[in-house]
């Protein structure tokens, strides 16, 4: 077997050497009942490299990749071109197959480009301090819940109707356990993003207010002003961003008052692998710092008196408080962290800007071609690079019948908010800076006949 | 001979004498060991290794008034210089491709290079979670493949995939056991958790609102049964066990331990970071435990990445089954498959979600062809080999170093040794770090508790016969300068990219940002 080194007369030496007289002999301790006397015979053989490679090939052929067809899907994930020099460099074996940096004075390459990770993240947000990554975006926004409870010792959060449905579901699971009260309900279709309406509902049990931005519609909630209204009562604002490139667009939620800042990070460098894996930004307030969780990097210098990194802070993690840790957070997104942080550099703040206006610049385009066609409207009067609209019909069918026909078309309301009829007719549509305009004119072509 | 024109002569050096960390240089590189600045240091806010279309001034926006006036204060770099900064920081760092990497529990194996590139198949890699499940079946199809193998592998009724890494998945067991107990309107208290156990055990259980008790470690480093079964009652939820168990043997007992907690009405929680040791071999439904995680990055060898990402799909027995999270992939009568998600018939009993989207795919198609690539004749063939190379190890070094518990008998996957009567004055960090000084990642310290100082030696099946010689031999020889007294090795590492790093500096007043 290729990746096996031991030959068998190696294993005849080692089992003399260790008095054993088969490898079998050394699962003695296994009860008999339980120990298999050969391969499960329902599976399969091993495999050579030529073959695995055919039967993956044949499985990833049954599936439309995003590059085949003009595509609009966004709803937390988007497709970005990624640099092919970022991909290179997480394929050198010093960073992909190293572990944790538990041993800093020979995971510095890894503890360094953390260092860096945090600080891009923190500016990014506009906040003073950020970990070294979470699972992805919906659990690091569980994390700020359950991390605002522990700072106002309060356990009612408030959920905008603008957060992404899948965020929200993943917050409510972890609650019924933990015993937080969350207070959500699902969007309506209205350009107006609810700042009031969510502001009437804050009182001096909200432990915080958790606000997207920009929100599931891709509309853009005014964050100073909800800020300001959760800290008169004593509540933090947690800003949730699905889109991190809005962010060379948009102020930064830490500037408009955010206390906490989480988000996915996947649209710089990571690309969308079906879902996962992907990267949890975290990020807050200084004074906050060890009721944060997740690992930390920490500059200090060693014993020679050079600068170093280390993971820092740990008193706070599972390893060593156990049941008292603030959270049961191990392994990070290293990798993924990595990524993002390659991308992040080649871009640059100009870059990113740059980027942002471009998606932006399609994204409005779009709009308005879609906008002319009979019956259809843009809900949004404000937006990024990803829109709401409404259809005369069910879009979650009109998008299964248009992938039929080539055109990944977007994301249905129908298929985030199952039963809710009101959001049937709800089409999200995303524009990056890898949609052609031949791509939207295909979009509006193929939805104007279906609808004809 | 005609001499070469430019004064070039092939030369024999004068012989040199190394002596500590030699003279020094000016820049304070070491040839190919570079020392590297911060982004923040060598880039600038205007650089950009990305052509970008040029923003046009005039262009009206619809950010509702948002716009930033700056772009956020982040360095850039063109492309030959990020590639040099990542290429040298790459360099400061250990990995299981530069060598023996014995990391117990954490399961350092090789990572096949056809698994990164079946990964970035574009059917795989640029696939929107969301599109319709007309246009992924292939994708919904390798998950439906994977599970199959894990649930055959694992003995178990089902497996929830959606978990991201060990503790995610530690969580949603302990959460089916707690739905499932409420659901028969019996909430329990307690969860029980050996004291040998991983911190995400009891952070998890604490999580999930339990209050966490601690059983303790038999002489022979296993749980101590009489302990366990006088503490069951009908306040225990359930216990918490990890099996091949954190000082790397078999729990003996694990099948009784199963019939005395369900007898008691309570569930077994399997921490399956050890399955790697009997995958093939031994199937945990067998023993009787309700739900056990897998750490793909672990036992089916998806890449560390320096901290993640992992994958901790959850294997459950049939009691657990149905409050397993959401979504699922199932299979119709035609062949085709279908996303089980909020909403949707067959829902009902779930907990609920815990992750956007379905869970780890790129973690998925690289396990995938792993498992392919071993089959099951091949699995069996990896943990026979990663016990081989533990025992190898443990009854090469138990002369001289303190294996506390190898007159029990074999061990599986890892090995443990203490610091107990090693020589006075040294600790397991100075054989760690002087390991580091040898070449070697060091193994895991201090780690688990039950023993004083604790080494635990993990070599994996990937390690040939050389190369574990290699590494006893370096261990003994740190034992005998130990002995010898050699002041030395307390300075160790001296040849890393760092000597030892103040931590409590770190902690004492955290910088965890750049600033000028």
């Amino acid at each position: 077997m290729r990746y096996l080194p031991l030959t068998p007369a190696d294993r005849g030496d080692m089992l003399s050497a260790i008095g054993a007289s088969s490898i079998e002999a050394l699962f003695a301790d296994v009860p008999s009942a339980a120990l298999l006397d050969g391969p499960i015979e329902s599976l399969p053989g091993h495999a050579s490299e030529m073959a695995v490679e055919r039967h993956m090939a044949r499985l990833a052929g049954q599936n439309t990749a995003a590059g085949e067809a003009p595509f609009f899907l966004g709803a937390g994930a988007y497709r970005h071109h990624v640099p092919a020099s970022v991909d290179h460099l997480i394929q050198r074996g010093e960073f992909l197959t190293a572990y944790t940096p538990y041993q800093p004075e020979i995971a510095q390459g890894t503890l360094q480009m953390l260092f860096e990770f945090q600080t891009q993240v923190a500016r990014l947000y506009g906040c003073d301090i950020a970990n070294a990554s979470m699972y992805d975006g919906s659990t690091a926004a569980w994390e700020a819940v359950a991390m605002a409870r522990r700072i106002t010792k309060r356990g009612k959060a408030l959920l905008s109707p603008g957060l992404h449905p899948h965020y929200a579901g993943n917050i409510k699971t972890m609650a019924k356990f933990t015993g937080d009260q969350i207070v959500y309900d699902a969007p309506s279709l209205s350009a107006d993003a609810g700042e009031d309406a969510l502001i009437a509902q804050i009182d001096g049990e909200t432990s915080c207010v958790m606000v997207q931005y920009p929100d599931i519609l891709g509309r853009l909630p005014d964050l100073a002003k909800i800020a300001e209204a959760a800290h008169a009562q004593g509540a933090l604002l947690v800003a949730v961003v699905t889109e991190p490139v809005a962010l060379g667009a948009i102020r930064s939620p830490g500037e408009l008052g955010a206390d906490i800042v989480v988000g996915e990070g996947q649209s710089i460098g990571v690309g969308l692998q079906f879902g996962g894996p992907y990267l949890g930004l975290f990020a807050c307030r200084s004074e906050h710092v060890r009721h944060m969780p997740g690992r930390l990097c920490g500059e200090t210098v060693d014993a020679s008196g050079k600068r170093g990194f280390v993971l820092t802070l740990s008193t706070r993690e599972q390893h060593i408080r156990r049941e008292k840790a603030t959270s049961n957070i191990c392994t990070n997104s290293g990798l993924c962290a990595l990524a993002f942080s390659i991308h992040m550099t080649l871009l640059g703040g100009t870059g990113l800007a740059a980027l942002a206006a471009e998606n932006h610049r399609l994204a409005c385009l779009a709009a308005d071609k879609l906008a002319e066609l009979p019956g259809v409207s843009v809900l949004n009067d404000s937006f990024f690079n990803e829109f709401c609209l409404v259809l005369p019909t069910d879009a979650r069918a009109l998008v299964r019948d248009l992938a039929l026909d080539g055109v990944l078309a977007g994301v249905s309301l129908g298929r985030l908010y199952p039963g809710e009829e009101g959001l049937a007719n709800g089409l999200l549509v995303a524009v990056t800076e890898t949609t052609s305009e031949d791509d939207i004119d295909a979009l509006v072509t193929a939805i104007r006949e279906k609808l004809a | 001979m005609n001499a070469n024109p430019s004064g070039w002569r092939p030369s024999t050096p004068e012989a040199v004498t190394l002596d500590g960390e030699g003279a020094p240089t000016s820049t304070g590189n070491r040839a190919l060991m570079l020392e590297e600045g911060l982004i923040f240091e060598i880039g600038s806010l205007n650089n950009c290794g990305v052509d970008l279309p040029t923003p046009s001034a005039e262009t009206s926006t619809r950010l509702g008034g948002m716009s930033r006036s700056t772009p956020p204060a982040l360095p850039g770099l063109s492309e030959p210089e990020m590639v040099r900064h990542y290429t040298r920081l790459s360099r400061q760092n250990y990995a299981i491709d530069l060598g023996l990497f014995p990391l117990g529990s954490c399961t350092m194996k090789h990572n096949p290079r056809l698994n990164e590139k079946v990964a970035r198949m574009a059917g795989f890699a640029d696939l929107h979670p969301l599109q319709p499940m007309n246009s992924i079946q292939g994708a919904l199809g390798v998950i439906d493949e994977l599970a199959h193998w894990l649930v055959t592998l694992t003995g178990m009724h089902s497996v929830a995939m959606s978990p991201k890494a060990g503790a995610h998945g530690e969580l949603c067991g302990v959460l089916c056991i707690r739905a499932a107990l409420e659901a028969r309107g019996d909430p329990r208290e307690v969860m029980l958790v050996p004291s040998s156990a991983h911190g995400t055990n009891p952070a998890t259980a604490a999580f999930a609102g339990y209050k966490v008790e601690a059983i303790p470690a038999g002489d022979d480093g296993r749980i101590d049964f009489a302990a366990l079964k006088a503490r069951l009652g009908p306040d225990v939820a359930g216990l918490m066990i990890t099996n091949p168990n954190t000082c790397g043997l078999f729990e003996r007992d694990m099948i009784a331990i199963c019939e005395a907690v369900h007898a008691a009405g309570g569930y077994v929680y399997c921490d399956g970071a050890n399955f790697n040791a009997i995958v093939g071999r031994v199937r945990p439904g067998d023993l009787g435990i309700d739900a056990m995680h897998i750490n793909l990055h672990k036992t089916f060898s998806t890449p560390h990445g320096g901290g993640g990402p992992g994958s901790g799909p959850v294997v459950l027995s049939e009691a657990l089954a149905p409050y397993a999270p959401l979504p699922y992939v199932t299979k119709a009568a035609d062949g085709s498959f279908e996303l089980v998600e909020e909403g949707d018939e067959g829902a009902g009993e779930s907990f609920g979600r815990m992750a956007a989207f379905h869970g780890q795919m790129g973690m998925f198609t690289r396990a995938l062809a792993y498992i392919l690539s071993h089959g099951a004749d091949g699995l069996a063939q990896v943990s026979g080999d990663a016990v081989l190379n533990a025992n190898y190890v443990l009854r090469a070094l138990e002369d001289v170093m303190e294996a506390p518990f190898a007159h029990a008998g074999p061990c599986m996957h890892e090995a443990l040794f203490s610091d107990e009567g090693f020589a006075k004055g040294f600790s397991t960090l100075d054989v760690a770090k002087a390991l580091i000084d040898e070449g070697f990642h060091p193994m895991t310290v201090y780690f688990p508790l039950v023993v004083h100082g604790a080494m635990l030696i993990e070599p994996t099946e990937c390690e040939s016969k050389a190369a574990l010689d290699e590494f006893i031999g370096a261990l003994r020889g740190i034992v005998e300068r130990a002995r010898a007294g050699d002041e030395a090795l307390h300075l160790a590492p001296l040849y890393a990219p760092r000597a030892r790093l103040d931590e409590t500096a770190a902690a004492r007043k955290p910088k965890l940002v750049w600033s000028d």
